[in-house]
């Protein structure tokens, strides 16, 4: 892109450290990172190389050990409740398990109206509720006729995942963290989750960080990817050059390790 | 000719709700599987898969009932026979089966070691710690897993390692055939590879002398089965060899599945992918003609009126829809 882009999320010296002693335990190791507007970033690495460590550090789930998060230039404050609540109009995320990221207890309609009422909308009329709502639930190709006064477990995991995006579309964050968004869903949903987020990235021009150990996926979606190993970031760069010409060996047995149709797939490197 | 396996003829089975209402979940599924051959079961979630590999096993408790069909396993019919003897003659000697989530069919307060105990003294009650000890140590030998494995409780081990150790486990007593139901759909890239080479092992080393992988990663279907079948709703709607069914498919269905496929190769940006649109049919109450028609783009309208059956060609292949199959090419020519 010839124009200036703009950065978003900038880490600096990142670290996760859990435990004392001999029983340390360094997840994320001094990473740093620059993530730009409307940009889509994945981070790929097998499980336990401190993925979703990050992502709850950059949630704001976690505290980091040392380092710090520059959100839009400015050092982020998430000192308190309000300023935490402040920050999360800004970043949202979509998680792995979408039977477990609904509240059993409230209704579809509920899940859809606090999002409204969060980006200022609680003294709209319930007409235009509704409107919006059908509106954010049309993007998802879910009908909103058939989803109200139902519960979140009588859907299926696709649609479940599906409307955690019709969430994200009303609430138009700046980034959006999808943690393996795909990794519970059968194929054929996975295809319409993928389109729907980066159809979502054109309409609103967020960022999004797309966390899976998948390197077929981030492929597909990312601009640019960032390789982790035992919490560092080992290899980053746009999506064609790591994953077309992949210089570290951990990026290649990564590259190896997903079955392939068109290549001979070498099972003798496990 | 070598020697059938499995072989299965219209095979039905059912589940009855609270309500009194039959969902047919598999609706006369006929296959077979020859010795040293696999044939892998695709289709998206709800379509039947794991349902048939719980039929197949000729063991069946409610809400699960089995309504008709046979089963015959080398030769031995097993449909009808009571569950108890069925536990006991049938399941792990004649047909193992790998669960989804088999890292949760541990006993977490076992040792595995105990736990091959009580597996093998289930079906053979005259042999000594010792003799299994021995047994397990070269099963686990034999398949690359470290003998101190034998010794830990399951919380030591990662979900990988348990895993394969699950895997080690059911074919203990050299099975016949072997259902492994979405054994790596939990797992990461790397591991999963662990497993699928572990599988791979098993066939070769003749450990096991068929099998049946159920997933829905068509990609890794592609590298493991040399039969793909595609379900949907219940019924098969194509067989066929791997090949055929990756690169050729004759049914809307499975060439809609094709459509989803994500492989890191070169040229994967520059191709969209095509999801199915809708969802599978509610089978409560299931349509009365082709059960795809609602989401198929090659619609007929005497599609929804009458049962379709499945077309048999030659060399073993099949599908289901009322189109010829050069008339169905013929639609996908043209978009």
């Amino acid at each position: 892109m010839a124009e200036e882009r703009k950065v978003c999320l900038r880490g600096s010296k990142l670290t996760k450290v859990f435990g004392l002693g001999r029983q340390k335990t360094v997840a994320v190791d001094h990473v740093d990172f620059s993530f730009y507007e409307g940009e889509i970033v994945s981070i790929v690495g097998e499980s336990g190389s401190g993925k979703t460590t990050l992502a709850k550090m950059l949630l704001g789930l976690l505290n980091p050990t040392e380092g710090e998060v520059y959100f839009q230039g400015k050092k982020r404050d998430i000192g308190t409740h309000k300023k935490k609540k402040e920050y999360w109009k800004n970043i949202q995320a979509i998680f792995q398990d979408p039977f477990s990221s609904y509240n059993i207890f409230h209704k579809i309609d509920s899940v859809l109206l606090d999002c409204i009422n969060m980006r200022g909308g609680r003294k709209f009329s319930h007409k235009k509720k509704v409107e919006m709502m059908t509106e954010a639930c049309g993007f998802v190709n879910l009908k909103f006729e058939e989803l109200t006064n139902k519960y979140p477990f009588e859907l299926s995991g696709g649609q479940m995942q599906r409307l955690m995006i019709a969430r994200i579309f009303l609430l138009k964050p700046k980034i959006l963290l999808a943690d393996e968004p795909t990794s519970m869903i059968d194929a054929c949903s996975r295809a319409t989750i993928l389109d729907m987020l980066m159809q979502l990235r054109k309409e609103i021009g967020m960022t999004i960080i797309f966390i899976t150990h998948d390197i077929g996926l981030a492929y597909y979606v990312s601009d640019s990817v960032y390789i982790m190993e035992h919490g560092k970031f080992v290899e980053s760069g746009t999506a064609d050059e790591v994953i077309l010409h992949p210089q570290e060996a951990y990026t290649q047995r990564l590259i190896n390790d997903v079955p392939k149709i068109y290549e001979e797939w070498d099972l003798s490197t496990v | 000719m070598a020697k059938v396996m499995l072989e299965v003829k219209e095979l039905t089975t059912k589940y009855i709700t609270r309500f009194q209402e039959n969902i047919y979940a598999v609706d006369h599924v006929s296959l077979k599987v020859e010795e040293g051959k696999s044939l892998g079961i695709a289709g998206e979630s709800g379509c039947g898969k794991s349902t048939l590999a719980l039929s197949l096993m000729g063991y069946y408790f409610p809400p699960l009932h089995y309504t008709s069909g046979e089963i015959i396993i080398d030769g031995r019919n097993i449909s009808g026979m009571e569950p108890d003897d069925v536990r006991k003659s049938i399941l792990g000697k004649e047909i193992a089966y790998i669960p989804q989530s088999a890292m949760n069919a541990l006993n977490p307060t076992q040792k595995i070691i105990h736990f091959i105990e009580d597996v093998i003294h289930a079906h053979e009650s005259h042999v000594t710690k010792k003799e299994i000890y021995e047994r397990a140590r070269k099963l686990f030998e034999i398949l690359g897993l470290p003998e101190s494995t034998l010794q830990k409780y399951p919380v030591e081990l990662s979900g990988g390692m348990k895993q394969r150790t699950v895997i080690a486990i059911s074919v203990l007593l050299s099975p016949k055939v072997l259902i492994a139901d979405e054994p790596s759909s939990a797992l990461d890239v790397t591991t999963q590879k662990m497993v699928i080479k572990m599988l791979r092992d098993l066939m070769e080393k003749k450990l096991i002398k068929s099998m049946i992988f159920i997933t829905h990663e068509l990609p890794l279907l592609y590298n493991v089965t040399d039969d793909i079948m595609v379900m949907y709703a219940g019924q098969i709607v194509e067989k066929g060899t791997a090949e055929q069914v990756v690169f050729d498919s004759i049914h809307p269905y499975a060439r809609g599945l094709m459509g989803s496929i994500i492989v890191p190769e070169q040229g994967l940006r520059d191709v969209k992918l095509t999801a199915i649109p809708g969802v599978p049919p509610n089978l409560k109450n299931p349509p009365a003609g082709c059960q795809f028609a609602e989401r198929c783009q090659y619609v007929r309208p005497e599609c929804k009126a009458m049962s379709v059956n499945l077309r048999e060609l030659k060399g073993g292949r099949a599908y289901r829809c009322i189109l010829s199959e050069e008339e169905l090419r013929e639609a996908y020519q043209n978009g």
